[in-house]
């Protein structure tokens, strides 16, 4: 099994989705979703984000999510990406690539990712409008997606094959 | 000592991003650090009072009752808004 089965990358550079999706292994089935910055949000027009993360924690939450998803399907790759520090309206902010035989798999392994990561992973969103800047209030919706999937926050250990 | 980091809207209220604290026998957990914390003043207790807060120990998600040794990294934080 390739060691870079679960590969996870926290960075401030922009990222080409086609380039990162090149990097993972061939299979049956490739599943992509990439997060755009939207340019309006429930406070006001969105010109940028700053992205705060806590170095260390936050790759090693992306690194047990990224586990957790092997150990619960049967994946050949799972990667994501996430960016922090400033990022502008219409830029990607995150990245998940995952591979499986089969679809279902894909499918439901990447939406189990992006739904831990939302609610486990240690980032935190600053909204810069034209006249002010806001942190983003945590949403109850992406909490209520994340149970589906009977996610505990205590659960980050990770018991995955890439521990 | 320990290491305690405030990270967003709480590392912002606080004015204070890294503390480092001495060890004593009144912080063996986290609720303990905490309560510590809140009486460093007026600004501290309203901002550590929010049961929103998570908190880690040593880069992993803790508990109230989560154990402190010396040389933990612990750290306070808002409900995470990334993806």
């Amino acid at each position: 099994m390739s060691a870079d089965r679960c590969r996870v990358q926290v960075q401030q550079a922009a990222f080409n989705p086609g380039q990162l999706q090149d990097l993972l292994p061939p299979s049956g089935a490739v599943v992509t979703f990439t997060g755009n910055v939207r340019d309006l949000s429930a406070a006001g027009s969105v010109h940028a984000l700053q992205l705060e993360h806590y170095p260390g924690m936050t790759e090693r939450s992306l690194q047990a999510i990224a586990s957790e998803a092997t150990a619960r399907w049967s994946l050949r790759a799972a990667h994501i990406l996430h960016r922090v520090g400033r990022i502008e309206a219409g830029e990607a902010i995150v990245w998940v690539g995952v591979c499986a035989d089969h679809r279902g798999e894909a499918f439901a392994a990447c939406e189990f990712i992006m739904d831990a990561l939302k609610t486990r992973a240690p980032f935190w969103k600053k909204e810069h409008g034209a006249q002010d800047a806001r942190w983003v209030e945590a949403r109850d919706s992406d909490i209520s997606r994340a149970e589906r999937w009977q996610l505990t926050r205590t659960g980050d250990a990770g018991t995955g094959p890439c521990r | 000592m320990l290491t305690v980091r405030f990270f967003a809207r709480l590392r912002e209220q606080l004015a204070c991003e890294v503390l480092e604290i001495p060890c004593a026998p009144g912080l063996g957990t986290v609720a303990a650090l905490r309560s510590a914390l809140a009486s460093r003043g007026p600004v501290w207790q309203q901002a550590l009072e929010d049961q929103n807060l998570l908190m880690a120990v040593n880069h992993s998600l803790a508990e109230p009752a989560t154990p402190l040794a010396a040389g933990d990294e612990v750290a306070f934080f808002p409900p995470v808004t990334g993806g």
